[in-house]
């Protein structure tokens, strides 16, 4: 925080600040767009009215298809509710309601946050209406091809009737990405920079790597599961070569880049052969990794999924599978839309580490 | 804190990969002064950065021998400070950070920390110390570059074109901030320059290289009082000497000397 302020105050006396005048210039005129309190009110509820639109469907639209709608028993902190799926999916869009208009409230002080807001609104809207013409389409009239196209409510019963089963598959599959693309990181890192330092390593192992790198992990699986002692060890190997070979390869890339003037100043200044490596080297090799790191992990991603299909006892692409075999289709695109919220989120914390790492670079810093 | 410089008949071939071989150095002779300002001109190709660094210890001569008060200079070290022409800081290194390397390096940055707001203050970069390279402009990063390789308290600086790229406003700011600095600590300067007027400007005495083979053709003592002005009699007197022999020597019509 403190850094950043400094930073700031910076590069603020080393500009003129024109855009301060500017701004004063237009407050004093009318406020128009979205710096009008009338028009961001609009915007506000034109956000939440997609969602009480789809509340509003799933109240009061008949139910005309024949789905079993059954009552849950959700017991916590000593209470006992009955929920129905709709009641449930209710809950979720009421839930929505009050993000968003949180989000709105707290955005409306600050200029940019209320900017992007308000470009979100259309969006957001188009969303709950999504919600909506789905709900009517699958649940209500069963006009979508069944059972492969369910309403949300169904997806959101998934949650009630698995709810418990579904965690232990999440904690799975998150434990086999943790241990495997960790090792994965640390690994390709290290190797990288061998190969990238030492122009024997870069002769002997480089080529292995190429060639290797391109063949997609799952491949090695028949390989994995044979020779490993467990399925979920045979895993964490998978994980851990597709994280490896990509992450090695940019990394030593990074490493061979290193301007030769780089060197030459810190070993000027005094630097040791160490020094140049941990001091030079990886700091100029940084954006490189992390280039490696994130499309390592998108398909790790894909070789985690796809390995618990083929051969896993649980995780989320077991569960898939599972409830394939049932026909529950509801269930798979439940577990698909954890997938997706876990793995943006995963992506969500990598970036947030690479913004921090790589703060020295141009543009990044800037907005 | 200064040092004496000896470098006698020194040669640098260069192969490059064709097989072609370009005399960089042929038989330089050359005795630098403790606490000396001197200036190294010449049209480009004429072997300054060469002989720069072999002073400094980055490259090595196939004949004849360098050495830095009596020992024989065998590579880098700190004694010998370098600044490059543009673009040596460590882009992921903020001001503070950069100007402290070298005390990082040598570690001794526990004991010496109070150093690093000094020399970010004495190059007028108070204020920008979390700033990073990219965030400042060009005459700021070559102060910093100067404090960068002063924090060392290096004998000797070797400055190679430190200003070439730059306005002449600052440029003429930052000729002044290194008087100031060689007075104060009176470091041996080293200044590799495309600029006539600023090597009169700023150097005791002036060494003139010609190219091909690269080699010292003449040698000026500058006895100009100081502060020197730049339009005086005997300034303009002396540059326009300079130029005289330039243009004898036919190396002049290169677009560099921009006067
Ligand atoms: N690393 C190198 N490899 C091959 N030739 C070089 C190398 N460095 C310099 N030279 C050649 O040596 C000569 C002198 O170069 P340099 O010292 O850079 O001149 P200056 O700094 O005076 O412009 C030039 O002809 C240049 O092409
Ligand atoms: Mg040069």
């Amino acid at each position: 925080m403190d850094t950043q302020t400094v930073i700031n105050t910076a590069v603020l006396s080393a500009s003129p600040r024109t855009e301060n005048k500017g701004q004063k210039a237009e407050q004093t005129a009318v406020k128009k767009g979205y710096r009008s309190n009338t028009y961001f009110l609009l915007k506000l509820l034109l956000t939440v009215s997609g969602f009480i639109i789809a509340i509003g469907v799933s109240l009061f639209f008949p139910q005309k298809a024949e789905i079993v709608i059954k009552d849950y028993a959700l017991s916590a902190f000593g209470l006992t509710l009955n929920l129905t799926m709709n009641d449930a999916y209710i809950f979720v869009l009421v839930m929505l309601i009050v993000i968003y208009t949180v989000t709105g409230l707290v955005s409306a002080g600050n200029k940019e946050r209320r900017k992007k807001f308000c470009k979100n609104a259309a969006f957001r809207f188009a969303l709950g209406i999504g919600l909506a013409l789905w709900d009517i389409g699958g649940t209500k009239l069963a006009f979508f091809p069944q059972p492969f196209f369910p309403g949300p409510a169904q997806v959101i019963e998934a949650y009630l009737s698995d709810g418990e089963y579904i965690i232990q598959n999440i904690i799975y599959s998150l434990r086999l990405y943790a241990a495997g693309f960790s090792c994965g990181v640390v690994l390709g890192v290290g190797t990288g920079i061998l190969i990238g330092w030492f122009p024997k390593v870069y002769y002997w192992v480089f080529p292995v790597l190429k060639i290797t790198g391109v063949v997609p992990a799952v491949a090695w699986m028949p390989f994995a599961l044979t020779l490993l002692p467990d399925t979920f060890t045979a895993a964490v190997f998978l994980i851990v070569i597709c994280a490896w070979f990509q992450i090695a390869f940019l990394t030593a890339k990074g490493i061979q880049s290193t301007p030769k003037q780089s060197y030459e100043a810190a070993r000027i200044l005094g630097s040791s052969q160490k020094d140049l490596i941990l001091h030079v080297a990886i700091p100029h090799a940084m954006p490189d990794i992390f280039t490696g790191i994130g499309s390592a992990n998108a398909m790790a991603f894909t070789t985690l999924v796809m390995s618990e299909m083929l051969g896993q006892p649980g995780g989320l692409g077991y569960y898939i599978n599972q409830s394939k075999v049932w026909s529950a289709y509801y269930k798979v695109l439940a577990a698909i839309v954890i997938m997706a919220v876990l793995f943006s989120f995963i992506n969500y914390i990598i970036g947030r580490i690479q913004k921090h790492t790589l703060r020295w670079q141009e543009g990044v810093l800037k907005k | 804190m200064s040092s004496s410089i000896k470098i006698s008949g020194v040669d640098r071939v260069y192969t490059d990969t064709d097989g072609v071989s370009v005399e960089a150095l042929r038989g330089i002779d050359l005795d630098i002064r403790e606490g000396e300002f001197i200036s190294l001109i010449g049209p480009s190709g004429c072997g300054k950065t060469t002989l720069l660094r072999l002073i400094a210890g980055l490259d090595k001569p196939q004949a004849g021998e360098l050495t830095i008060d009596g020992s024989k200079i065998t590579g880098v070290g700190p004694e010998r400070g370098y600044v490059f022409q543009q673009g040596s800081l460590f882009p992921w290194l903020d001001i503070e950070k950069n100007i402290s390397y070298g005390l990082r390096a040598r570690g001794v940055l526990k004991t010496k920390k109070e150093k690093v707001g000094e020399y970010i203050s004495m190059v007028g970069l108070d204020g920008f110390e979390k700033s990073y390279p990219h965030q400042i402009s060009g005459g700021m990063a070559q102060r910093v570059a100067i404090a960068r390789a002063l924090i060392n308290e290096p004998k000797a600086l070797l400055l190679d074109e430190p200003m070439g790229a730059l306005d002449s406003f600052t440029r003429s700011d930052l000729q002044d901030k290194l008087l100031e600095l060689w007075k104060k600590e009176g470091t041996t300067m080293i200044l590799v320059t495309h600029d006539i007027d600023e090597a009169i400007y700023l150097s005791d005495r002036i060494v003139i290289m010609t190219p091909r083979p690269g080699k010292i053709s003449k040698i000026i003592d500058v006895d100009l009082p100081r502060p020197r002005h730049r339009g005086g009699v005997e300034f303009l007197e002396m540059r326009r000497q300079i130029l005289e022999f330039f243009r004898l020597a036919q190396a002049l019509p290169q677009p560099e000397y921009n006067i």
